[in-house]
């Protein structure tokens, strides 16, 4: 498989787990403008992470920011794998921000409120993935 | 040159679509979660009928605003308004009543048990003290294997006596105390905690913090009609 193909094969998978990022930080940031995440009624854990200060920024969902960067990511990505090469940095950057917030966020669930979500960690793994993939896809030069 | 053109357009035209899709999807999805705003009917606040005066109420009667609470001890929102409620009760003084039902849910392990540990501490009087105690230390208990150890340890710390304790958070009066409440959340359609009535329309949960809940107080002081005090 020539460098060119793989590099493509890379941006397509990386612009699919974008779109589940999508649709999961879609979900959450409803949640958020709902108020259905400071009420209990599903997961308690769910609750107590969603429901902390933690996960709004200036009384914005965190998630809200989360379909921003995952809209992105699925834009740059698919970009790329049309040959836009500037499209290329602003991936790279965009998913090194986002791998820096997920640590961030792990940490809070960790070690602060002692409880993780799970649509938090299946997020988690998405960035995870699109980070390798930024790590993985060959440099053009 | 057909071809050439569409691999020139066709990202735009993927991610613009994607766009659209991530709104209308996001946009009936915030639609479809966007509960009706419950109400309790006006007839259910009549003594005995499981309105404001069947709960347990603390301020006065004549209080131009009532705010009716269904709770859970173990749900962390609910602990989180139980110090502001305090507060706005201490600001608004006569002018606002506070009821608390009990709605404990089933996912929250000794939700029932507290709420049985609050109706044990009632019926020796000291229900709010209760109610107090246990909000400010959830994050003890709800994670304690043995929570009627715990609970005993606070009826203790409240100066209760713990034997009858003891033997009132088994009776059927604490029980149908409770149970009656979540009969009653289940009519008005409660769902979650914490659900807040305030002078019987439901406050929005995105409403559900202190500056919120004053600002839906102040609009029914303001408004002096029930009928159109809250969100």
């Amino acid at each position: 498989m020539n460098t060119s193909r793989f590099r493509i094969i890379l941006y397509t998978l990386a612009a699919i787990i974008s779109l589940a990022g999508l649709a999961d930080a879609t979900y959450l940031t409803v949640q958020g403008l709902t108020g259905e995440t400071l009420v209990c009624g599903g997961s308690p854990d769910c609750f107590r992470v969603l429901g902390s200060s933690y996960a709004r920024v200036a009384g914005i969902p965190v998630a809200a920011f989360g379909t921003l960067a995952y809209f992105g990511v699925f834009s740059f990505a698919t970009f790329a794998a049309f040959g836009y090469a500037r499209a290329r940095a602003f991936l790279t950057l965009t998913v090194g921000t986002m791998f820096l917030a997920t640590l961030w966020l792990l940490y809070v669930q960790a070690f602060v409120l002692h409880a993780f979500c799970r649509y938090c960690l299946f997020s988690a793994a998405l960035v995870f993935g699109l980070s390798a993939i930024a790590v993985l896809v060959p440099s053009s030069r | 040159m057909r071809f050439f053109l569409m691999k020139r357009y066709l990202p735009f035209v993927i991610v613009a679509a994607v766009a659209l899709a991530t709104l209308v999807s996001g946009a009936m999805l915030y639609r479809a979660k966007r509960l009706p705003a419950l109400t309790i009917p006006e007839n259910s606040m009549a003594p005995g009928a499981g309105g404001a005066e069947s709960g347990h109420v603390r301020g006065r009667a004549d209080a131009s605003v009532t705010i009716i609470e269904f709770g859970d001890f173990q749900c962390p929102p609910c602990a989180n308004l139980s110090e502001p409620i305090n507060q706005l009760e201490r600001d608004y003084g006569a002018r606002l009543r506070f009821v608390f039902r009990h709605f404990p849910l089933p996912n929250h392990q000794h939700a029932r048990e507290a709420a049985l540990a609050s109706e044990a501490a009632s019926l020796q009087g000291r229900f709010w003290e209760m109610h107090d105690l246990l909000y400010r230390e959830q994050s003890v208990w709800s994670k304690a294997p043995d929570v009627r150890t715990l609970f005993n340890a606070y009826a203790g710390m409240l100066g209760l006596n713990i034997d009858r304790f003891k033997k009132d958070m088994e009776s059927e009066q604490a029980k149908a105390r409770v149970e009656s409440d979540e009969q009653q959340a289940t009519t008005h359609g409660v769902r979650t905690t914490p659900t807040i009535f305030i002078n019987n329309h439901q406050v929005s949960p995105a409403y559900l913090n202190p500056a919120g809940l004053r600002g839906s107080i102040d609009a029914a002081l303001g408004a002096r009609t029930p009928a159109s005090s809250t969100q």
